[in-house]
């Protein structure tokens, strides 16, 4: 892509920790507007808290996390701005269980909105006809499928038309061609909607397919030691540990034909 | 599906000579299976002297699974201690492939995990900061519980007028059928055994002061309080809880809408008002297991009940009973809500958030009644 490369969310030297215990620290990366950024690395290296620390879940110790260059936790009323520019898919798609589907993607819409519940409920059937769920408003999420349920969280994260779509683990515990076609689906909305997408993943698969930037945790010295795309980080990287991720464990001369 | 004969295990020690001791194993080597104690073999072994190295034979062993394993290790960890060295060689290939597998990674000794004991200093100084911690959550709680309501009169605050209407409906008519059962039965435990002591005196009627007056300024709202903590308190805590295990809170707060707002504050106002209602209620209930008695047993007529009734009880007891209510429909509706968003992440802390939102509940109660008598008492109502 030769597009211009316009910086969307900056993370500056953050840490976050759970009490004395530090998760990741001195984190920096820059995420341009477009990308299908990856946050990986190992299992209980803090992916899923990068992203609660990103998406106003958890605030971080020190360091600061700019959208457009404004401060996330500098005050209430930016954060409530940035907060309503941005949709996340949870990893079990954490629907409100006590709402019908077209509930769970309208009630965004019926907080920050205006609008009719006619013209709501038309907004709602669009979403969940992007997912391929169209027909099912009135179900509950307990009648479903656990990946329908991600993609129902993919609609009601779409729901306000987000500048930038979180996605924590799309393909954990879904088959390979359920988590193909999730993966299908996030590429497409990025073409289509210009959306930033930043993906939580340690599936290589989605990570080669979906992909054009992203930054490597590690769970030994905490904090991040790769930035880039996956594709040249596989060719390119000289670190060890990202070289056995990148190829699971099997060394650069295997993946290579 | 084993289908070999069972053979009593053994363990044989030979020791010809001084080069080749032997340790023969023989026999099914299965869990259920009576094998020789490590401290039984490690005997015959510890008494040879100068032993260095001891080789196995399994010709004989018919059969083995992880006892086999753990007895080897046991015994490897004995003989460490003499420096005496195992010779695997002698082994089932599969054993010795396990066994390696095991010894792969070293055990770990450092980490994150929960010391085993602490001492008893250290284990009260941290329950003391505990306690402080959870009064300082809780005090957290109740003020953003204040400023949820502050924003919601501002009209700042929203939540889907379809939950508080279905909560009226879960706080309110749902709880009939169970509080008309208990005040209607308490109201006739009282009026029982007003009625004995009464009976003595000649002084029957007065049984419907005694459970007008009892029923209307206190009991009615306490057992009604009391339900509700078991029935709606509990439910609010395990909804709350179960929203808090499957990210729901979380997918609220991505939104930038507070559960405070939107969880916390329907629950609170939808007790809040249907607390006085269900108080009213049980106070009538229990009036009339009372005149039940009165009727039945003391041949008080109805309307001489009645009358007496009405004119015991007045205004003033009305109006406390009321006010039990209201404090009760916040405390219960408050430490339900409390302990269902502070729940941690499994399903045994959601059932750890129910019990905990009952006592808590049922604790505020009793000291909140004794509060309020003591002040109608220094007041003078």
């Amino acid at each position: 892509m030769v597009e211009k490369q316009e910086s969307h969310i900056v993370v500056k030297d953050i840490t976050l920790a759970y009490g004395s215990n530090v998760v990741q620290q001195n984190v920096s990366f820059t995420i341009n507007r477009g990308d299908v950024f990856i946050i990986m690395g190992g299992s209980g290296c803090g992916k899923s808290t990068i992203m609660r620390g990103l998406t106003g879940l958890k605030q971080p110790s020190t360091g600061e996390i700019l959208y457009n260059g404004v401060e996330f936790y500098g005050s209430t009323e930016n954060g409530d701005r940035i907060r309503r520019s941005f949709g996340v898919m949870f990893q079990s798609g954490a629907l409100w269980s006590s709402m019908t589907l077209a509930e769970n993607v309208s009630l965004p819409i019926e907080q920050y909105t205006n609008l009719k519940p006619g013209q709501i409920s038309k907004i709602v059937s669009l979403k969940l006809s992007l997912v391929g769920l169209g027909g099912f408003e009135d179900y509950y999420p307990s009648q479903i499928s656990g990946g329908m349920r991600k993609r129902v969280g993919v609609a009601r994260a779409m729901a306000m038309d987000p500048e930038v779509l979180f996605f924590d683990e799309p393909s954990a515990g879904l088959d390979p061609v359920s988590a193909r076609l999730l993966d299908d689906l996030i590429l497409q909305l990025k073409e289509s909607l210009k959306t930033t997408m930043v993906v939580v993943t340690h599936e290589l698969a989605s990570i080669f397919a979906i992909g054009n930037n992203s930054v490597f945790l590690d769970p030994e010295t905490k904090t991040a030691i790769a930035h880039g795309d996956p594709k040249k980080l596989l060719r390119e990287s000289s670190d060890p540990k990202v070289i056995n991720f990148l190829t699971r464990g099997q060394g650069r001369k295997v993946m290579r034909p | 599906m084993t289908t070999e004969p069972i053979h009593p295990p053994k363990a044989v020690f030979e020791h010809a000579s001084a080069d080749t001791p032997v340790l023969r194993f023989s026999g099914t080597w299965r869990i259920g299976e009576q094998i020789p104690t490590v401290d039984e073999v490690g005997r015959q072994l510890l008494a040879v002297d100068g032993l260095e190295k001891i080789t196995f034979d399994t010709a004989g062993l018919s059969g083995w699974d992880s006892q086999f394993l753990v007895f080897l290790t046991d015994l490897k960890q004995k003989l460490a201690e003499k420096q005496i060295e195992l010779d695997a060689a002698g082994l089932p290939e599969g054993v010795v492939n396990i066994l390696t597998i095991a010894s792969a990674v070293p055990e770990r000794t450092t980490g994150q995990g929960e010391a085993p004991r602490k001492p008893f200093f250290v284990s009260m100084g941290e329950d003391t900061i505990a306690f402080f911690r959870t009064v300082s959550e809780m005090l957290a709680f109740i003020g953003s519980a204040v400023l949820a309501l502050i924003r919601l009169l501002t009209g700042k605050a929203g939540f889907r007028r379809v939950d508080f209407v279905s909560l009226l409906r879960e706080c309110g008519a749902d709880a009939l059928p169970i509080v008309s059962m208990i005040s209607l039965l308490v109201g006739l435990i009282l009026a029982f055994v007003g009625a004995i002591q009464l009976m003595m005196f000649g002084a029957q009627i007065y049984v419907a002061d005694l459970v007008g007056i009892a029923m209307v300024r206190v009991l009615g709202a306490v057992m009604t309080g009391i339900i509700m903590t078991g029935r709606t308190g509990a439910a609010f805590a395990a909804q709350l809880g179960t929203m808090q295990v499957n990210e729901e809170l979380d997918a609220l707060e991505a939104l930038g809408i507070a559960p405070m707002d939107f969880l916390v504050l329907p629950r609170l106002l939808a007790l809040t008002v249907m607390m006085p209602l269900l108080c009213l209620y049980a106070d009538l209930m229990g009036i009339l297991g009372g005149m039940i008695v009165g009727v039945t047993m003391l041949d008080i007529s109805v309307v001489e009940y009645y009358e007496q009734t009405k004119n015991a009880i007045g205004m003033t007891n009305l109006w406390i009973g009321l006010f039990h209510g209201v404090v009760f429909g916040v405390l219960v509706s408050l430490s339900g809500c409390l302990r269902g968003i502070q729940c941690g992440r499994s399903a045994s802390a959601v059932g750890e958030a129910t019990t905990s939102a009952v006592v808590t509940g049922i604790v505020s109660i009793v000291v909140a009644t004794a509060l309020i008598t003591v002040l109608c008492n220094i007041i003078g109502i």
